[in-house]
């Protein structure tokens, strides 16, 4: 008996750990994580208006420490042995658990075109230094991949007055998580702001000193970055016969196919009570996630069934969106001193609701619109519609009711 | 310390918060479901964000950005991210009007 093994510091996993300690379990508690740093978080690397990259950790180090957390920085888990209960690290080091957390997140998917390793990947703190290298007035970027890191990426390097060119092999930018309304705003903006974009063109070449485009366009750039989505990181639980497919596959407790394996955060495929397993890639996502798998490895039995949230900010606007918005949902507008918020009705409950303005200034109705979402309720659209109906007031009245 | 007004009561959402920024500083100003008033920092001490832009429900105001929670009244920090307290400043209301005691 060797306690519970994370492998991964990152948000998760880092997260797990703390809450391992907060659900009241005191035996040994150790943090295995590759990266040469201290746990830090990945939505500011890419959200840096004055260009400076920061480190910005998750926790002091002296909290890991008051805690009675072992974190093994730089090191790797390079095999898992689930019939042993055993991790072989980098080091040559060999942990017994047991139980084991998998937080291991997700990797930059890469491209398969000609030149591809000239492209830079946007994951992690070494990759922002080394893009943020590159950045001075008036150099210019190739972007590849309209998704929320690749747009962000674009605002913060506009900011900086870098020449920026993005490509994209779908017709518009931003199609997977954000609704197509606030995602025409963010386009327009971009474009407003002097982005490029290149829709329906895939690279087929990267070179030295440009960029050649599925149709053969040139797009002279000082350096490119790719900007794809990511793949889960599976590797570990793959080769140690684990049930994977998109992710880590678990039950909806967070357990994997192993009765002491759970999994946690982006590389985690989550059964859902529908069926079949979803995968989240969201900051909140890994939190809650470790959360509830730390409370089940410390004994619990609770279901994973957090409502899905995201932001991204991108020149001065802020984007939240809470629950998961689909074209074939009624969609209810109302407009705010900040900018605007839809909801999202499904068979008139409300599913989810999505909000971009100025800073953070919707936040607030975004956050009792989740409430709303999780009290389950059926509300009146023209009420959603009228700016003047508070939804606080409309919590109330469904909590009383 | 200097009591300085911070506009009227009337001004504020009940079970809600305004920023005020004073002497180069901000704060957020809270009214209470109560009526009553409270002051303190103006951002989150997780990430510098505006709490005032925050949902605020009972004595509780919920940073808009990553969800860090705080108890207003005496600046608890009561949800991770956010783990350092709130600087808190003493507020009145004199004839509907909010003064707050900063420095
Ligand atoms: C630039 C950027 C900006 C983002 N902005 C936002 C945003 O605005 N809003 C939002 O909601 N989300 C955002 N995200 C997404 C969010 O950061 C991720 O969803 C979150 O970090 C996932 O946490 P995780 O712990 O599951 O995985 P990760 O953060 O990927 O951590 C996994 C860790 O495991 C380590 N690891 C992997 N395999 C092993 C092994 N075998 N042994 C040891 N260690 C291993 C990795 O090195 C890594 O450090 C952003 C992500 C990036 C990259
Ligand atoms: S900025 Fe307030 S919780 Fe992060």
């Amino acid at each position: 008996m060797d306690g519970i093994v994370i492998i991964g510091a990152g948000e998760s996993g880092t997260r797990a750990a703390f809450a391992l300690r907060e659900a009241g379990y005191s035996g040994a508690v150790t943090l295995v994580g590759a990266e040469p740093h201290m746990p830090y978080e990945r939505p500011p690397l890419s959200k840096t208006p004055d260009g400076m990259v920061r480190m910005k950790l998750i926790c002091p180090k002296e909290a890991l420490e008051v805690a009675g957390i072992t974190y093994l920085k730089g090191c790797s888990v390079s095999k898992l042995d689930p019939a042993a209960a055993t991790v072989s690290l980098s080091d040559g080091q060999l942990l017994g658990y047991e139980k084991l957390l998998l937080t291991t997140g997700a990797r930059p998917r890469r491209l398969a075109c000609a030149g591809a390793e000239r492209a830079l990947d946007f994951r992690t703190h070494a990759d922002a230094e080394a893009i943020f290298s590159n950045v001075a007035p008036g150099r210019r970027v190739a972007i590849i991949g309209a998704g929320l890191i690749g747009m962000e990426l674009a605002s913060v390097l506009r900011a900086k007055d870098v020449t920026v060119d993005v490509i994209e092999a779908a017709p518009k930018p931003l199609g997977r998580a954000v609704p197509a309304r606030f995602a025409d705003k963010l386009h327009a903006r971009h474009v407003a702001e002097g982005v490029r974009f290149h829709f329906d063109r895939s690279v087929a070449e990267i070179g030295d000193d440009a960029v050649v485009l599925s149709d053969g366009t040139i797009l002279p750039a000082d350096f490119v970055v790719s900007a794809i989505g990511v793949q889960p990181e599976i590797t570990l639980a793959e080769a140690s016969g684990l049930a994977t497919g998109n992710g880590i596959l678990t039950d909806a407790c967070l357990r994997t196919s192993a009765p002491n394996i759970f999994a946690a955060g982006d590389c985690a495929a989550v059964a859902q009570p529908g069926g079949g397993h979803i995968r989240y890639e969201s900051w909140r996502n890994a939190r809650t996630q470790a959360e509830t798998a730390a409370r089940n490895m410390a004994g619990a039995a609770e279901t994973f069934a957090a409502i899905p949230w995201f932001w991204s900010d991108q020149y001065d606007l802020g984007l939240q969106v809470a629950g998961q918005p689909l074209p074939a949902h009624q969609s209810v507008r109302r407009s705010a001193p900040e900018g605007e918020l839809e909801f999202y009705l499904d068979d008139g409950r409300l599913v989810a609701a999505a909000g971009l303005g100025i800073g953070n200034g919707l936040a607030k109705h975004i956050k009792l619109a989740e409430m709303l979402i999780a009290a389950s309720i059926c509300p009146e659209p023209v009420a959603l519609a009228d700016p003047g109906v508070n939804l606080k007031t409309l919590l109330k009245s469904a909590r009383a009711a | 310390m200097t009591w300085v007004s911070a506009g009227r009561l009337e001004d504020i959402e009940q079970e809600g918060a305004i920023r005020f920024d004073h002497g180069g500083r901000t704060y957020a100003i809270y009214r209470g479901p109560d009526d009553s008033v409270y002051c303190t920092a103006g951002l989150c001490t997780h990430e510098a964000i505006h709490l005032a832009d925050g949902l605020v429900m009972d004595f509780e105001v919920e940073c808009p950005k990553h969800s860090g929670a705080f108890d207003y009244r005496a600046g608890e920090a009561l949800r991770l991210p956010a783990c350092e307290n709130l600087k808190t400043y003493p507020a009145e209301v004199v004839d509907g009007e909010v003064r707050v005691a900063l420095g």
